[in-house]
């Protein structure tokens, strides 16, 4: 008797140890967009990482007779209007966009999970108050109730990346709150209920297990939504303080004056920051593609090949 | 149908409601402070000190007490304070200024359609040939793209190669209609940017989806003609979706007027907005957000009202 059942639970260790091989042969054999997404997202947490060491210069290296020097030997993208070299401060601003993307995305995403959970799970009166709250929370444009934020906590990375963990957060459980409540119809969550399980443990073993599809879905699609929302308020004035290197404070209105003597200023950190965009944008599509089983063979998915072939006519 | 509209409506004000609480909660309660702000520039004035400037500004009684004059203002008088600056009315500053933003998104949304539907249809209607990847390839830069860097760009390149830049100077509609709107299009054309790269996935993905119905075939096989088909039969049952996602762009467009009238320096809510922020304007700050918080309540409701024009199927109780 035992003998036969052993093969079958192997196998199932083995299917579960390569779910992540899995996946990423999937992507790269049906999600060429996605996989090209994903080497733009591995470098650009490269770069980030290795920042120190991949820059010429120091982010904040200052070489007077350098101002505002074109691009040459000695500065491959040019320098700014303190000597210091651009390129420098664009791999410096990597890591500024990856710590604010992962960081405040994960407080997002814990956020999002905590209310979802808990809305969807006591349901009843609760669910309907935490709901109107999300509503009226919702119902403020991202940027608008961002700057208001900002400008009274004032501008620091820690700020930045608590504000938009939180913002992102209570928008986004509305999304994990409808996957709880079809999850919590499900008949073993009555067995669980059934057994004695109290509702904490009902919610951490049977519900939060569950949802990890949608919840790795909103990590991957809000990292890039993030870094914008960063770098529009650090363009505005109010993200990260100078000297850090952030995309959007080099695009800033300040540095404008500069930009019409030294035109290579406007144009590097925007590349960067649309790179980066479209590639995490492209992968976390490819990954939703991927994992969300709704999706899985529908139309309309992009770079797939198995979408393709029928025509319209 | 009526009923529904009133009971939506009716719906509209205890979500204002709360809204209001986080907009007066939050902006008071957070540290940082008008009157040291105010102090610093007064004070070698007037030698007022820092309670009597409270007092002035009415910021010394309880902040539930504040609270609740602000709401009775706003319901029996229809006004939203004034401006701790310049003592005037915020709904004047606000009125005065709507007509620009106004301009500006109607704009913004109407190029973003204009742009979208076409490619969007187009692309379904000819996956995976070279102009369905065109058309994608434009959508995903549309989204990638950010419209401050876009807008940066159109100020600095100009100038430079030809001297050329976006006037400064609001040139009012009444005086001259035809060089308003160009100074218009291209503000608008940036922030309707990403909104049409978004709506003409939307497009692309939902007329395939209908393109491969079954009645679609039908109209196909009566030999209907291609345009049809295509706009009479399948466009109009894409479109629910569309029509969704774009109200849904709605306060991400209201966002971007910040940036885009700051760029630009349209004087418009949003720069409102941002020049209230950085003189910590209480009253405006509140007064902006709620404004827009109404709007986009109420283009909530337009967006759910247009379904059963789209699908008579669509009723509402």
């Amino acid at each position: 008797m035992s003998s036969e059942v052993a093969p079958a639970v192997i196998q199932q260790e083995v299917k579960r140890r390569s779910f992540l091989v899995d996946l990423l042969i999937r992507l790269v054999r049906e999600k060429p967009a996605g996989t090209v997404g994903a080497v733009i997202t591995l470098l650009l947490l490269l770069t980030g990482i290795f920042a120190n060491f991949l820059a010429p210069y120091g982010y904040n290296d200052i070489h007077p007779a350098d101002y505002l020097s074109p691009p040459s030997a000695k500065y491959i993208l040019g320098a700014d209007n303190l000597g210091r070299d651009l390129l420098s401060r664009l791999i410096y601003g990597a890591r500024i966009s990856v710590i604010v993307g992962l960081s405040a995305t994960a407080i997002s995403t814990f956020i999002a999970t905590i209310i979802g959970v808990l809305s969807g799970f006591i349901g009843g009166r609760f669910d309907t108050i935490v709901q109107r709250f999300v509503d009226a929370w919702m119902c403020f444009p991202v940027l608008v109730i961002l700057i208001a934020a900002v400008s009274l906590v004032g501008p620091g990375m820690l700020q930045i990346i608590i504000l938009l963990g939180l913002l992102y957060g209570i928008a986004s459980s509305r999304v994990i709150r409808s996957a709880v409540i079809s999850i919590k119809e499900n008949v073993y969550i009555d067995a669980a209920r059934a057994i004695g399980c109290s509702d904490i443990k009902i919610m951490i073993r049977h519900i939060l297990s569950n949802i990890m599809a949608p919840v790795i879905i909103i990590f991957s699609t809000q990292v890039a939504a993030v870094i914008l929302a960063e770098a529009s308020l650090s363009f505005l004035g109010l993200g990260i303080p100078p000297p850090t290197p952030s995309w959007g404070g080099m695009l800033s209105g300040s540095g404008r004056t500069y930009m019409f003597l030294a035109p290579w200023l406007a144009i590097w950190p925007g590349v960067a920051l649309s790179i980066v965009v479209y590639g995490i944008n492209m992968f976390g599509d490819a990954l939703r593609d991927l994992l969300d089983p709704k999706l899985r063979g529908g139309i309309g998915r992009y770079g797939t090949k198995k979408s393709r072939g029928k025509g319209v006519r | 149908m009526h009923a529904y509209i009133i009971r939506r409506l009716l719906l509209i004000i205890p979500t204002l409601f709360l809204a209001t609480l986080i907009v007066f909660f939050m902006i008071r309660l957070i540290p940082g402070d008008v009157i040291d702000l105010m102090a610093a520039e007064k004070q070698a004035v007037t030698g007022m000190d820092r309670e009597a400037i409270a007092h002035e500004l009415g910021l010394d009684i309880p902040i539930h007490v504040q609270y609740g004059r602000w709401i009775g203002d706003i319901f029996l008088h229809g006004s939203l304070g004034a401006s701790l600056w310049k003592k005037i009315p915020v709904m004047g500053l606000i009125l005065e200024r709507l007509p620009v933003t106004i301009e500006l998104g109607l704009m913004a949304l109407i190029i973003a359609i204009l742009v979208a539907l076409p490619i969007g249809i187009y692309s379904a209607m000819r996956q995976d040939t070279a102009g369905d990847y065109f058309g994608r390839t434009i959508s995903i830069l549309a989204m990638s793209v950010p419209g401050f860097w876009i807008g940066t760009i159109i100020m600095v390149f100009p100038a430079l190669w030809w001297g050329w830049s976006p006037q400064v100077q609001l040139i009012r509609f009444v005086d001259n209609p035809l060089r308003n709107l160009g100074q218009f299009i291209i503000p608008a054309t940036v922030m309707g940017m990403a909104m049409s790269g978004v709506t003409m996935r939307m497009t692309r993905t939902m007329m395939l989806e209908v393109l491969r119905q079954d009645y679609i075939r039908t109209a196909w096989s009566k030999g209907l003609r291609e345009r049809i088909v295509v706009l009479r039969h399948a466009l109009k049952n894409a479109l629910i979706p569309v029509v969704t996602i774009i109200g849904l762009q709605m306060p991400i467009l209201i966002g971007g007027t910040v940036i885009i009238e700051q760029i630009f320096s349209l004087p418009g809510i949003g720069l409102l907005q941002i020049n209230a922020i950085f003189s910590r304007d209480y009253p405006i700050i509140s007064g902006v957000m709620l404004m827009m918080a109404a709007f986009v309540l109420c283009m909530n409701l337009i967006v759910d009202l247009t379904y059963s024009f789209l699908d008579p199927r669509v009723q509402y109780r």
